[in-house]
């Protein structure tokens, strides 16, 4: 069929129709997106178009301050100067950046950062430049503000601990959040501010939350490109709260102090109420030297040092407690019905089987008292073998060993308390430790005079001097100040009256810690020593009682006083200090007297930091001095070679 | 009568049309002047001169009797095609492709008469082309011939969505000529399955695009950012608008382009789904006045070219419509009549010239036997 031009016409007239109706349908879609997007998801944008329109420049909140339970502060703010840049507002950066180089006397690692940081940076968020600038270098930045457009100096705050080391490990320090701290917190934009600090240790860390406090900021209209419009209501911040503690700062510095150039940890407690008066951990890092960031040759001295000072070794070390436990295993044997003026011969040592175990002297004939005053190995074998381990173990966990205290800390190490079924757990998961599954007579020798499987960190140590002294149930409390006597514990008060008076002797009879009475004609302590051999006794000749320091024995003493009334129990472990008596009880010994007599303590002290070289806080500075010097002479080197 | 009072060139002007542009054309210069924060300069008054420069124009060119326009259609086409050679060898270069011939007082693109040109050639092609043989292979191959050149050219330069509207123009005469339907319906399907191959020849930016459409969330702050802005501001606009002067999107410069390609969400924002509506029903109204043109005509020549015309005007809007509301890539076409800019309001106004043209002569004397 010839295709005409009628049949054109009608051809032309059908596709019109075609092509318009196709017009058609799509204005129709059109019409419906448009209502789709502006009525349907109108909230969704206009919630969008908000955000994109007011940003809200992050005041940091004010750090609260930690106090102690007098309210003398641990931790407070020092206001500093700071300098930022708010990259919009920067006009010339590299003579900007070359300026402040030189104003603030800049490294060129630091200016690296701050390029960096600035090109990554957008709109309004101010980068750092530095922190804790010295005034006379802040005043040289502010005279020349005018052709400095885009840099602001500010004053900031920054985390101040008065006393310094003493409250290091206890305390913890603050440091700007890493990266991964960022994403936990879901990029919470406050953590990169410009100088805001969040806890990186210690109660810092645990109590990040109620320390913090909410930032405010002010709200500003930007557009796209982060140019400032005009500002909105700004959101008042609020600063974090305080947070008291139960330590008492005071004898904690002194505490502090008095371990002197030891490696070693020291905890007091109310052994009323378990309120933690003093913990130290010593040699420790002075946390104001983390505040404004650390240097890598401060670092690597501190991670080196043989003493171990990033170490909290009142929760984190775990060693055995040697006779400290003798105490403890008393109220065992009493609880297991034995007559405590049942008495015991001391050859030297004890036999079992073809075994000897050895006594540190020959005591004779000693009943309970004398056994814990003399610390007799003998007795505590004996009747360690006659009731058997799983009998002792109940009564350790209930003094607290092994137990992991509820304590706003970041980590604790919480060791041992050995019995049969332990054993057999830990053989299976390990055979390579655990010989054989079965408990055996002398797994319960060497735990009856704290030895062998049986570890605990001072911490529990102290706990248990406090729940001996008390006979309550205390819990160790960090934070705030209490006054409730904890409850019972399920203990007959003859028994604990008997070890005390063990305990008494130890100290005031004829006991090993003889040299420690305390300075009072009217105030006793009481107490245990120990010694925790860091070699088996057959290894050295010397016993760990010589050669090098790092073979040298553990010295341990647990205590409370007074006597007749206690009121405060601890545990005070000097490491490789060779014995408790030696070493740890006149740490005790000050400390207490420091608690009933400051001016007596603190001169003692003072004769002491003599023979030191100086007080701690002149010690710490020296030390810093030196290595401040080490890392220039560092750098210099660097320099020089390259 | 008022008819009586106003002189007889003037009473005889397509005034519902005139007043649609004028509204269209009125709503740009408002937006315009929005975009620049409440200002005439830079954009809304130059905006106002252009539109007007052209407008004149546009009534000069309805003047213009259809046989003079048969006479140099070709020719015209011609010296298009030689322009877009030229420009691909002596173009200048702006934002990396070749497209500009400046000619002192305005820069252009020779692309840009390409659109209409295209139409009018085809128009006729197939004015020429006995009925008979419109079904045969020699009613194709020519008018393929005259869309594929210069649309190869405009690839080149490379500038998808004018290629692509010298396409659709093309395309739009020959199917409405009576070209068998298999031959488009293949076509389609054979575009389909080029797809792929198409998509690994295009630019790596073009590309980027057509992903990002798919999910623009994808990339927020690259190149997703453009239709993530421009739908928030035109979403957050609501049933009435933000109120006049009171966009935050656009005046804070989160909306990129608020006054060329996405002056359509500049003016959403302030005066929501009511305005927006009102101003994509002004538009098709133009278009349907085009389509009842070309229904009307009474020449073959006229028939096509006016179909085609409208076809052109239509697709500027639907597509820049579309890319700012997400439902299309954003291949840079700009709202004609709204957006900033000369290229398109010429465009736009020729062929709105040649549609008044073809009108009048509907009016005055038939040809058609």
């Amino acid at each position: 069929m010839r295709f005409t031009a009628a049949h054109q016409s009608i051809a032309f007239s059908r596709r019109m129709l075609l092509v318009g109706g196709a017009q058609a349908a799509f204005g129709a879609v059109l019409l419906t997106r448009l209502g789709y997007l502006s009525i349907s998801q109108n909230e969704h944008y206009t919630l969008l178009a908000e955000d994109n329109r007011v940003q809200l420049i992050v005041v940091p909140p004010r750090r609260g301050w930690i106090v102690d339970r007098n309210g003398k502060p641990l931790a407070i703010n020092r206001s500093d100067f700071r300098v930022d840049i708010i990259p919009d507002q920067l006009e010339r950066p590299t003579e900007t950046l070359r300026l402040l180089a030189s104003l603030l006397q800049l490294d060129p690692d630091e200016v690296d950062r701050i390029i960096k940081e600035l090109k990554a940076a957008r709109g309004y968020q101010p980068v750092q430049v530095a922190e804790n600038v010295p005034y006379e270098r802040y005043a040289a930045v502010t005279v020349r503000l005018p052709e400095l457009p885009g840099v602001q100096p500010q004053r900031g705050f920054s985390r101040f601990y008065p006393t310094g080391p003493a409250v290091g490990h206890l305390i913890g320090y603050v440091g700007a959040a890493s990266a991964k701290e960022f994403e936990a917190e879901n990029k919470n934009p406050l953590l990169v501010t410009p100088g805001f600090k969040i806890g990186k240790e210690g109660l810092e860390e645990t109590l990040e939350q109620r320390l913090r406090g909410i930032p405010g900021g002010q709200r500003v209209e930007l557009t796209a490109r982060g140019k400032l419009v005009r500002e909105l209501t700004p959101k008042p911040d609020r600063s974090g709260q305080t947070v008291q503690l139960a330590i008492d700062a005071d004898l904690q510095e002194f505490t502090a102090r008095r371990m002197g150039e030891e490696s070693g940890s020291a905890v007091i407690l109310d052994c009323m109420t378990g309120d933690i008066l003093a913990m130290v951990s010593m040699p420790a890092y002075d946390p104001n030297s983390f505040s404004d960031g650390i240097g890598s040759t401060e670092w690597a001295a501190l991670s080196d040092d043989q003493r171990q000072p990033l170490r909290n070794k009142v929760l984190n070390s775990l060693y055995p407690p040697g006779s400290t436990i003798k105490p403890m295993g008393a109220l065992a044997i009493l609880k297991a019905g034995i007559d405590p003026s049942q008495r015991i011969h001391c050859p030297g040592g004890y036999r079992l089987g073809n075994r000897f175990f050895r006594c540190l002297g020959r005591h004779g004939s000693v009943d309970m008292r004398r056994a814990i005053a003399k610390s007799c190995n003998t007795y505590f074998y004996a009747m360690g073998h006659r009731i058997g381990y799983d009998n002792i173990a109940p009564t350790a966990r209930m003094l607290g060993l092994g137990e992991e205290f509820d304590l706003p800390v970041v980590s604790q190490s919480y060791g041992t308390v050995p019995d049969s079924a332990w054993k057999r757990r830990k053989y299976e998961t390990s055979k390579r430790i655990v010989e054989r599954p079965d408990w055996t007579a002398s797994d319960t020798l060497n735990a009856s005079i704290g030895q062998g499987f049986l570890i605990v960190n001072p911490m529990q140590l102290a706990v248990m001097a406090a729940r001996i002294a008390s006979g309550r149930d205390v819990a160790p409390a960090l934070v705030g100040r209490h006054d409730k006597p904890g409850p019972m514990l399920d203990l007959d008060p003859k028994h604990l009256e008997t070890v005390r008076g063990g305990m008494w002797e130890v100290v005031n009879g004829d006991g090993t810690a003889g040299a420690s009475r305390l300075p009072f004609p009217d105030i006793q302590m009481s107490g245990k020593t120990g010694t925790a051999q860091v070699r088996r006794l057959s290894a050295s000749a010397s016993r760990g009682q010589g050669g090098d320091w790092k073979y040298r024995d553990h010295g341990l003493f647990v205590f409370f006083a007074p006597s007749d009334k206690p009121r405060y129990a601890g545990a005070v472990v000097i490491e490789h200090g060779m014995g408790g008596a030696r070493a740890a009880a006149p740490v005790a010994k000050d400390a207490l007297t420091f608690l009933f007599d400051r001016a007596k303590a603190l001169a003692n002290l003072s004769a002491l930091e003599q023979q030191w070289g100086g007080t701690l806080a002149e010690r710490t500075a020296r030390r810093a001095g030196a290595i401040e010097a080490a890392a220039r002479a560092a750098l210099l080197a660097k320099k020089a070679q390259g | 009568m008022i008819a009586s009072i106003i002189p007889q060139p003037l009473a005889r002007l397509p005034w519902r049309l005139i007043w649609l542009v004028a509204l269209i054309c009125t709503i740009g210069i408002v937006t315009l002047y929005s975009a620049a924060g409440g200002s005439m300069s830079p954009w809304a008054s130059k905006q106002a001169v252009v539109i007007l420069g052209f407008a004149l124009m546009a009534v000069a060119i309805s003047y213009i009797p259809e046989g003079f326009i048969k006479g140099v259609t070709f020719p015209t086409y011609a010296a298009i095609l030689v322009l877009l050679v030229l420009v691909e060898a002596i173009g200048f270069t702006t934002k990396g492709a070749q497209r500009w011939v400046d000619l002192g007082f305005i820069r252009l693109q020779p692309s840009e008469f390409m659109k209409p040109a295209v139409v009018l050639a085809l128009a006729r092609f197939y004015d020429l082309l006995p009925a008979a043989e419109v079904k045969k292979f020699r009613g194709l191959w020519p008018a393929a011939a005259l869309v594929l050149v210069p649309f190869a050219f405009i690839l080149l330069q490379p500038d998808l969505g004018t290629a692509t509207m010298v396409m659709v123009g093309g395309v739009t005469v020959m199917f409405l000529a009576g070209l068998p339907m298999w031959y488009f319906l293949s076509a389609a399907a054979a575009i389909g399955a080029a797809l792929p191959v198409v998509y690994a020849l295009m630019h790596e930016y073009q590309r980027k695009r057509v992903l990002i459409f798919m999910d623009p969330e994808a990339d927020p702050l690259g190149a997703g950012y453009h239709i993530t802005q421009s739908k928030i501001a035109i979403g957050s606009g609501g049933l009435w608008g933000k109120g006049y002067l009171q966009g935050s999107q656009s005046h804070l410069k989160y909306l990129p382009e608020g006054h060329t390609d996405f002056v359509f969400a500049t003016f959403v924002e302030e005066w929501g789904l009511v305005g927006g509506a009102l101003l994509i029903i002004a538009f098709y109204a133009v278009v349907l006045w085009g389509m009842r043109v070309a229904s009307k005509a009474r020449t073959r020549f006229s028939q096509l070219g006016a179909a085609g015309l409208t076809m052109t005007i239509f697709f500027y809007v639907t597509v820049n419509l579309m890319m700012v509301m997400g439902l299309a890539p954003v291949v840079g076409i700009p709202l004609p009549l709204v957006s900033f800019g000369g290229s398109a309001v010429m465009t736009v106004m020729i062929c709105l010239g040649l549609l008044m043209g073809i009108e009048r002569q509907q009016r005055t004397r038939s040809t058609l036997g």
